[in-house]
C-alpha cells in the first residue's frame, strides 16, 4: 500500500532517483511528469478500484430498488415506508454513516458498499417507480385487452417504457456514487479517494489535483456511456421528440 | 394482396348476452342490469346510451376485462366464463378510443402483437402484417417501420384496427374507436370500417355515446339507459320509426325522421316515371344520394321534384310527397 511505501517528504515525493526536479520539486499545481510516472502504480489501480466500488454499489442498489419499486407498483401501500426509509438513509452525512458502520463491519470494503448502496436507493427507487407509473393507461388497457399476461405486460410493455426514467435514475446514481466513493478512502485505502487524501495530507498538489480530475473524468465518461446506451435501447423516445 | 377468403368466412361468431348483470362491490345500482340480447354472427351491434348506461362495462364482459356477476355471455355457443381469460382475449379483437399503441414498438411490431403471443412463425407474421397495412389503407413503405408517435391520430387508429384484426379474431370489441378523431377523419374511418366489415364480416360490438354514429355503423342498436337497463334493441330504422318509449324518443332526437331518411338512398325508392323530354326542368341528383340530402336539395332549390340520375342517365323523378309517404306509418305498411 502506498501509505506505507511512499516517503511523506515534500517536494521529493515521487521524483526519480537522485531527487525531484522541475515541476515536482516546485510542487506545481499539475505535473504531467508525475502523472506519467505514477499512472501504473497509483492512478490506474485506484481508478479500477473506484470503478469496481461504484459498479458493485449501483448494481446492488439497483437490484434492491428495482424489487422495491415493483412491489410498490403492485401494492401502493409499500411506497411510503420504503421511500421514507431510503430518504432517511440519504440524509445521513456520509462520513458519519461510514463511522457508524465501522463497529459492525470493520474497516472493510463491506462497510463502504453498505453506505454507497444506501445512498443509491432513494434515486433509483423513485425513478423506477415513476417510470412504471408513467406508462399510459390506454397502453396498459390495450395490452390487457389483447391477452398479454401480467408478466408479459411487465416485461414487454411496462419495463421498456420505463427505461428512459430508469436510466435517468441510474445516471444520477452512478455520478453521485463516483463522487461519494472518494470518501471511502477515509475508512479503507481503496479507490481514487486514497491519492486525494494522501496528496492533501502531504500537501503534494499534483497528486490530489490529478486524482480529482480523474474522478471527474470518470463520472463524465460513465455518464456519457450511459446516455449512449440509453439512446441505443430507446430509439422510439427520439421518434417522439422529433415529431413533438 | 393475398386472399384468405376461406379463413374469413368461418371467422365470425354469434354473441349471446343471457341475463347478464354486473354489480360492482359497494355500489347500490347495478352497472349492467339483466341484459339479454343476441348479436347475429357477422353483424355490427352498437351499444349506445348516456354515460352511466353501462355500455363499456357490457362490452368488457365479453373479453372478461370485467367479470360477469350474474348471467352468462356465449360466443359461438361457448360461455366466456368457461374460457381462460387470456386465451379468450387473444381471440377477440380490441380497439379503444385512445388506441393504446405501444409507443416503443414499430407499426409492424404493434400489429404483430397477438400473432406473436400465439406463437405464429415469423414469416407468417410478416406476411400478415403487410397484408393488414394495406388493408387499413396505410403506406407499407412509409409506415411499416415508423413508431406510433410519428403517425397522425387517424393513422394511429388505422394501426389500432389492423392490430385488433391481426389474428383474425372471432369477434371485435370497439370502444368509441373514432371518438378522439376530428370530424373529417372520423367520417372517413367510419366509411372505411364499414367497407372492411362488408368484406370481412366480423361480429362487432361497438360502443359509442353518439346516436348518429350508432345509426350509421350499426346493423342493430342496443340503447342502454342509466342503471344498465336495455331500453330498446332493434335495427336503426325500426328504432327511429318506433321508439320504444319516451327515453328512447328523446335519446334519438326530435329529428329522428330525418335520421331515418339518411339511412335510405334514392336508388332504394320506387321513383316516378320521368316525363319525356323535359328532365332538364328539374334539378338532378345522383341515385346514391340519401333521401335526407335529396330533401335538403329540394328545400334549397324551392322545388317539389328532383330528377334522379345514374350511369344510364335520368331514371326517374323523386317528389317531396314520396319522401313524406315513406315516413308516414301508413306508408310503411303499404311497402
Amino acid at each position: 500500500m502506498i501509505i506505507a511505501a511512499a516517503p511523506p517528504v515534500i517536494p521529493n515525493y515521487g521524483g526519480p532517483p537522485g531527487g525531484a526536479h522541475g515541476c515536482i520539486a516546485k510542487n506545481g499545481t499539475f505535473c504531467w511528469e508525475w502523472v506519467r510516472g505514477h499512472w501504473g502504480d497509483i492512478l490506474q489501480p485506484r481508478l479500477f478500484e473506484h470503478l469496481e466500488m461504484t459498479a458493485i454499489a449501483v448494481g446492488i442498489g439497483f437490484a434492491i430498488a428495482f424489487a422495491a419499486a415493483l412491489l410498490a407498483h403492485r401494492k401502493n401501500w409499500f411506497e411510503t415506508p420504503f421511500s421514507t426509509f431510503s430518504a432517511f438513509l440519504y440524509t445521513i452525512p456520509s462520513l458519519a454513516l461510514f463511522q457508524l458502520l465501522v463497529p459492525f463491519t470493520g474497516l472493510t470494503m463491506l462497510t463502504i458498499e453498505i453506505g454507497l448502496v444506501g445512498y443509491t436507493l432513494l434515486i433509483l427507487f423513485r425513478n423506477i417507480l415513476e417510470g412504471l407509473r408513467g406508462v399510459p393507461v390506454d397502453v396498459l388497457e390495450a395490452a390487457r385487452g389483447m391477452g398479454l399476461t401480467q408478466r408479459q405486460v411487465l416485461f414487454r410493455v411496462e419495463l421498456p417504457l420505463a427505461l428512459p426514467a430508469v436510466s435517468a435514475g441510474i445516471r444520477i446514481a452512478v455520478v453521485t456514487t463516483i463522487s461519494l466513493a472518494t470518501v471511502a478512502a477515509y475508512i479503507t485505502p481503496l479507490g481514487l479517494g486514497q491519492p486525494i487524501f494522501y496528496g492533501l495530507q502531504t500537501n503534494f498538489t499534483t497528486e490530489f489535483v490529478s486524482t480529482s480530475a480523474l474522478a471527474v473524468a470518470l463520472a463524465i465518461g460513465a455518464d456519457a456511456l450511459l446516455v449512449i446506451g440509453q439512446r441505443a435501447l430507446t430509439p422510439w423516445a427520439r421518434a417522439r421528440r422529433a415529431t413533438a | 394482396m393475398t386472399s384468405h377468403g376461406e379463413r374469413r368466412e368461418t371467422s365470425a361468431a354469434e354473441i349471446v348476452f343471457r341475463g347478464v348483470t354486473k354489480r360492482y362491490p359497494g355500489r347500490r345500482v347495478a352497472a349492467v342490469n339483466d341484459l339479454s340480447l343476441v348479436v347475429p354472427a357477422g353483424e355490427i351491434c352498437v351499444l349506445v346510451g348516456p354515460s352511466g348506461g353501462g355500455k363499456t362495462t357490457a362490452m368488457k364482459m365479453v373479453n372478461r376485462l370485467v367479470d360477469v356477476t350474474e348471467g352468462d355471455i356465449l360466443i359461438d355457443g361457448r360461455s366466456v366464463r368457461s374460457l381462460n381469460a387470456i386465451e379468450l382475449r387473444r381471440q377477440v379483437g380490441y380497439v379503444i378510443q385512445h388506441v393504446g399503441l405501444f409507443p416503443h414498438m414499430s407499426v409492424a411490431d404493434n400489429i404483430g402483437t397477438v400473432p406473436r403471443l400465439l406463437g405464429w412463425p415469423k414469416a407468417r407474421i410478416r406476411e400478415r402484417v403487410s397484408e393488414l397495412i394495406e388493408l387499413v389503407g396505410l403506406d407499407p413503405d412509409e409506415h411499416t417501420n415508423a413508431y406510433p408517435a410519428q403517425l397522425s391520430g387517424g393513422q394511429q387508429q388505422r394501426v389500432g384496427l389492423a392490430r385488433a384484426m391481426a389474428a383474425d379474431p372471432l369477434v371485435m370489441l370497439m370502444d368509441e374507436p373514432f371518438g378522439a378523431l376530428d370530424p373529417i377523419t372520423r367520417e372517413r374511418l367510419q366509411d372505411e370500417f364499414l367497407r372492411l366489415h362488408n368484406e370481412l364480416r366480423k361480429t362487432v360490438i361497438f360502443v359509442t355515446h353518439d346516436i348518429d354514429e350508432a345509426i350509421k355503423m350499426g346493423d342493430r342498436i342496443a340503447i342502454l339507459r342509466e342503471g344498465g337497463i336495455l331500453a330498446q334493441y332493434d335495427t336503426p330504422d325500426a328504432i327511429l320509426a318506433n321508439p320504444a318509449d319516451e327515453f328512447v324518443a328523446r335519446f334519438v332526437g326530435a329529428d329522428r325522421s330525418l335520421k331515418r331518411l339518411a339511412l335510405k338512398r334514392l336508388a332504394d325508392v320506387e321513383l316516378l316515371p320521368a316525363p319525356n323530354g323535359n328532365e332538364s326542368h328539374y334539378p338532378t341528383v345522383a341515385a346514391s344520394t340519401t333521401l335526407r340530402d335529396a330533401l335538403a336539395l329540394m328545400l334549397e332549390e324551392g322545388r317539389r321534384e328532383l330528377a334522379v340520375v345514374d350511369e344510364g342517365g335520368v331514371c326517374g323523378l323523386c317528389s317531396v310527397e314520396q319522401v313524406a309517404a315513406l315516413l308516414a306509418p301508413e306508408g310503411r305498411q303499404q311497402e
